[in-house]
């Protein structure tokens, strides 16, 4: 009998966790989705980058940060569905710069920018993060010696990193992040809807969805 | 005869009702940082190692009933309610905030959630631990 007591506590417990968990993502989805329709936005502002057709119907809204590891691992799968679904996805980056030390980063990258450079420079940054960016081994200053690699006119570029516009345009990324609830980077939104959960597979799934919706 | 098997009785479901307490606390923490992924901060964290063993050893402590199982889990509790007090103490403004502990990762003043407009997560807590020592203490008494 009161093995059976037990057993029920339990059982009762874990279906009450799983139901409102369920329940609580369902509303969240439902919450964003209203959010991208009502407040766009905060999805894309002015100053966001954005690669792909202005046209594309299925969007992808990635709050990142250039020291992120797992999000230099999924920028091959972004690029990926893009080539494979030329014209129909575009790509809205956003900065969620957690990491110590990621604001410089970002304004490198905004500042590769002005010269024309903005995607090669990410590209670059993401395949030598393993250089400069460890957590075991982070060595800012050896991303200097990476960056000529995308072409760039670094004294220029140094110039304009002091720009202080940039830190407005980290701050106000920050302050979409904390009303989206984006904690961990990559954060991505497709046409509005959270990726949760979290994974590359649930990625393409979700994008995929999106497409097969829109076209 | 039959008086001392419902008087063990009693206390088994007092202990029952007290792991109870802990197995839904810990799951409701559990809650807290991966259904609503909300970070938890260093103080949480220490609250969390005194509480998910407690559902551990309170549940062993029930089959068969063991009274010996209060002295080991006394002690966790009380630790977890201490750093639940300084917590509180920390989010209220009580002790001032540079002497926080957290300053990397999130902050322990950081108010995420609070129902009805005064129950913050280090009140919850705070108020697990007290209601579970209280039990505890009601069981010790019961059964010394």
């Amino acid at each position: 009998m009161k093995y059976k007591i037990f057993a029920g506590i339990c059982l009762a417990f874990v279906g009450l966790f799983v139901a409102t968990a369920f329940y609580y993502k369902n509303e969240q989805a439902q919450k964003y989705g209203d959010m991208a329709a009502n407040e766009p936005s905060t999805f894309i502002r002015k100053h966001s980058r954005i690669l792909g057709p202005e046209d594309a119907k299925v969007i992808i809204v990635e709050f990142m940060d250039p020291a992120c590891e797992t999000c230099a691992a999924f920028s091959p799968i972004v690029k990926h569905l893009m080539e494979q679904n030329p014209g129909k996805i575009k790509l809205v980056l956003r900065y969620a710069p957690f990491h110590h030390g990621a604001d410089g980063f970002v304004k490198i990258l905004e500042a590769a920018g002005n010269q024309g450079k903005y995607w090669e420079t990410l590209s670059v940054m993401f395949k030598t993060q393993s250089m400069w960016a460890s957590h075991s081994n982070y060595r800012p200053e050896r991303l200097w010696k990476f960056l000529p690699e995308a072409g760039l006119d670094i004294e220029q570029l140094k110039k304009d990193m002091n720009d202080p516009a940039l830190d407005d345009i980290i701050a106000q990324d920050l302050a979409d992040a904390t009303t989206l609830n984006v904690r961990k980077t990559p954060g991505f939104f497709v046409n509005g809807k959270p990726l949760e959960p979290f994974g590359s597979k649930q990625l393409i799934r979700l994008i995929t969805s999106e497409l097969d919706k829109n076209y | 005869m039959s008086q001392i098997k419902q008087m063990s009785d009693i206390n088994w479901f007092i202990l029952l009702a007290a792991w109870s307490l802990a197995a839904g606390s810990a799951l409701g923490s559990i809650f807290f940082s991966h259904v609503m992924e909300l970070a938890p901060c260093v103080l949480c964290w220490y609250q969390r190692i005194c509480l998910f063993p407690l559902v551990v050893i309170l549940s062993i402590g029930l089959f068969p009933f063991d009274k010996a199982v209060i002295k080991y889990a006394l002690p966790l509790a009380i630790c977890g309610w201490l750093v639940a007090a300084y917590h509180n103490l920390l989010y209220s403004g009580i002790i001032p905030q540079e002497m926080q502990p957290c300053t990397k990762g999130v902050s322990c003043t950081e108010k995420y959630i609070e129902i009805f407009g005064f129950l913050s997560i280090p009140m919850l807590s705070l108020i697990g631990f007290s209601i579970l020592i209280a039990m505890l203490h009601i069981l010790k008494k019961r059964t010394s």
